[in-house]
């Protein structure tokens, strides 16, 4: 399966902040056709998490990332290893591989678990739907008490109702780019802090994700080479087939295996 | 270059394409960090920061889903999700006088932070 591999690997390394990082050990997950090797071993890997994608590097300093596990229809918990300080990462897909990860200390697993529980985009997007209900509530309310007479408070002290800030829920800022607004603006350095935004230093604001829309259905039988693109029926539930086929192509770790295979023939074991 | 016909899936902040019949892809596109541009009458492109001038081209069949799907894809990126709700918290805590992550238990991570994603 084909990916953007130079735009993964750039979002991998580039300056925006990871959401953690650290190295942690990783259990070597044996095929078929290394069964001759029995013993559990691991393998130590830099990790960094970024939104709701786990790299792995061979070494910290490593430019490209050797693996990648997207964090979507996952569960993270603590693992009755022989090892101190596992977890694991475990996928609804009962196909799909799991990730066995020995952190550290116990600080470092937990921090490790909690930043990894809540990666994934499908958390993300639930929080936003949740603020962006509680943030319309505060504006009706807010509204209904303009509408209503004033009353004098309690405390003396006035309410300043016509907040400057407020954002009416009609008005839709366009969208520059795919969150990433300094993008264009300059030769910026993606993440770079030295980088002005559009509008002169204030945080853009997104504008309020669109009302669900149904199902388009994909064309049929047209003559004309064209895309017939469908809309996902259900944003919530990923597909697991695409995801798994995703951890494959990035869990080869094609220069460790090499390696390992290297060793073992030097030692006579082939 | 060719338009070869693919069935196109947005799944998070990714972009599977399948051939139609087909029930595994055969690519992704990760949708981070990227532009999303829309071109003639129904058609629209993605294209990535540190190659701005390689374009992944889609022609639609009509110039409404070629909308739809600009629409959708640039609000795809995970990136774009973390600043909306850097703002929402924002806007709600400056109106209530409330942190609104903190029902969550998630008030003190750093990817929710006001100024930690800042470009």
């Amino acid at each position: 399966m084909k990916l953007n591999e130079r735009s993964v690997a750039h979002y991998a390394t580039c300056d925006s902040p990871a959401d953690h990082a650290g190295f942690l050990r990783k259990r070597v997950e044996r095929h078929h056709h290394h069964a001759h090797h029995h013993g559990t071993s691991y393998q130590r890997r830099w990790f960094i998490l970024k939104g709701n994608l786990l790299f792995y590097f061979e070494e910290r300093e490593s430019r490209e990332p050797v693996g990648l596990v997207v964090l979507e229809g996952c569960t993270v918990e603590l693992c009755e290893a022989a090892e101190e300080f596992a977890f694991a990462i475990r996928f609804d897909d009962a196909g799909a591989r799991a990730y066995v990860l020995v952190a550290d200390g116990q600080a470092a697993m937990e921090a490790w678990v909690k930043a990894l529980s809540r990666a994934s985009f499908d958390y993300m997007r639930l929080v936003v739907r949740e603020l962006e209900k509680q943030l319309e509530e505060a504006c009706k309310s807010l509204a209904a008490c303009r509408k209503s007479p004033r009353r004098s408070s309690s405390s003396g002290r006035k309410r300043h109702l016509s907040n400057p800030a407020l954002l009416p829920l009609q008005e839709k800022p366009a969208i520059v780019e795919n969150g990433y607004s300094t993008w264009g603006s300059g030769g910026c350095v993606p993440g770079g802090a030295a980088c002005p935004d559009h509008d002169g230093g204030q945080a853009k604001p997104p504008p309020l994700p669109p009302r669900r829309r149904s199902a388009t259905g994909s064309a049929t039988g047209s003559p004309a080479p064209s895309l017939s693109p469908a809309m996902l029926e259900s944003p919530v539930s990923p597909d697991t087939i695409c995801f798994s086929k995703l951890h494959d192509w990035y869990g080869q770790e094609i220069v460790a295996l090499r390696r390992e295979w290297q060793e073992r023939q030097k030692r006579g074991h082939l | 270059a060719v338009l070869k016909k693919r069935l196109v899936k947005l799944v998070v902040n990714f972009l599977f394409y399948f051939r139609t019949d087909e029930a595994e892809p055969i690519g992704a596109l990760l949708l981070e960090h990227c532009r999303i541009t829309k071109e003639e009458e129904n058609v629209f492109s993605i294209s990535f920061i540190e190659e701005p001038e390689r374009k992944y081209c889609f022609e639609c069949a009509s110039e409404e889903q070629c909308q739809e799907w600009v629409e959708a894809l640039k609000r795809a990126s995970y990136e774009f999700l973390r600043r909306s709700l850097i703002f929402y918290r924002n806007e709600i805590q400056k109106m209530t006088g409330k942190d609104p992550l903190e029902q969550y238990g998630i008030s003190e991570e750093a990817r929710f932070q006001l100024g930690t994603h800042r470009q």
